[in-house]
């Protein structure tokens, strides 16, 4: 419960000029569920991005589960991309067999069952669906691999509100006790209640971390309100 | 019953008061098994470890128990169920009586008030 499944000293990246990460130090814990909060080009997708070897950091150190990104923490992270990745013209099933070739976790029998649950078909073409259920879509694949941390890029923007519940739900009942899901997100009314821990970005920097009982008990408002108090723009 | 949990408080605190009320009106009897973690968690659309700390907050004033094989379980001591019981009662006349001042009540008038509304709706 302790032990770390992440842990960062001094990661900075910098695109041009722009530091999008300045000298983040974070610890992340097994077995919780955290919240990487913050405005738009805080830099959560930057900081997601990082953990799954898709960029380099420019400075500073990254673990997960003490490897820094390459094959081994490949094997070990889920993730959900900011925007589909897949081919339009496959089919659910052609994505399931796709996901079954490439990660070994993944469990088909339990996509299939996510699949009917939110009503879509294994005969459905990408091409033909809705933003929404192409979001849902990816999001059965991705929380069907039995993974050790699950990093989920905006999982619920685009989705209608009872597909939203169902997620959260999803994602509840189905991380074990020792997998980490790590969410960006800024609809944090509706995801509060389910973290254990917040992480607050802004400028590439992190100005709050703590679990979200501790903010309630000491702010005396929830994580929402917190958020629009630090990220309220001056009129 | 529905969870009800409000913006401002703890939700751990608020799990571990419904949890209490559940126990003190028999809804989980003396001696009854408490649904697991997980279902609790599911029901109430929280994370599992908040819904554990606040049964373990349960566990510590004693209201219930774990056993190794059994899982957890109400306490059957009928003394501290009607105790917490009793305790949760006075804080709500507390509250009322506290409203009533705020109307402009004496406590004396606001009990004359109830029984009237009782006599009233018989």
């Amino acid at each position: 419960m302790n032990s770390n499944l992440i842990t960062c000293q001094g990661l900075t990246k910098i695109y041009g000029s722009k530091a999008a990460l300045d000298h983040i130090n974070l610890n992340v814990g097994q077995g919780r569920i955290v919240g990487l909060l913050g405005p738009n080009g805080s830099g959560k997708t930057t900081f997601i991005k990082l953990l799954c070897g898709l960029v380099q950091p420019t400075s500073g150190s990254l673990e997960v589960d003490g490897h820094t990104p390459g094959i081994h923490t490949k094997s070990l992270i889920s993730y959900l991309p900011d925007r589909m990745y897949f081919a339009d013209w496959m089919k659910i099933s052609d994505l399931a067999d796709f996901f079954a070739d490439f990660y070994s976790d993944f469990d088909r029998v339990k996509a299939m069952e996510m699949f009917t649950a939110l009503g879509i078909g294994a005969q459905d073409r990408i091409k033909t669906m809705s933003k929404g259920t192409k979001e849902k879509a990816q999001l059965a694949l991705i929380m069907s691999r039995k993974a050790q941390l699950y990093l989920l890029d905006e999982p619920i923007g685009g989705v209608d509100p009872a597909a939203r519940d169902y997620i959260l739900n999803t994602i509840l009942t189905n991380y074990s006790e020792n997998s980490t899901v790590l969410l960006s997100t800024h609809l944090i009314t509706d995801i509060e209640r389910v973290l254990d821990e917040a992480i607050f970005l802004q400028n590439g920097k992190v100005v709050r971390h703590d679990t979200v009982d501790s903010i309630r008990e000491e702010e005396g408002k929830s994580v929402d309100q917190l958020f629009r108090e630090i990220f309220a723009y001056s009129v | 019953m529905n969870w009800k949990l409000s913006e401002d408080r703890p939700i751990w605190i608020q799990l571990a008061e419904q949890l209490t009320l559940r126990i003190v009106s028999g809804e989980y009897g003396p001696g009854a098994a408490v649904p697991a973690v997980r279902v609790l968690a599911g029901e109430a659309g929280v994370n599992p470890n908040t819904m554990q700390r606040a049964l373990a907050e349960l566990e510590a004033r004693g209201l219930v128990e774990t056993r190794r094989t059994a899982g957890r379980t109400v306490n059957e001591d009928m003394t501290l169920l009607r105790r917490v019981r009793k305790e949760l009662a006075y804080k709500l006349m507390d509250e009322f009586l506290a409203s009533m001042t705020a109307l402009g009540y004496t406590p004396d008038q606001a009990r004359a008030l109830l029984q009237e509304k009782e006599e009233e709706s018989v």
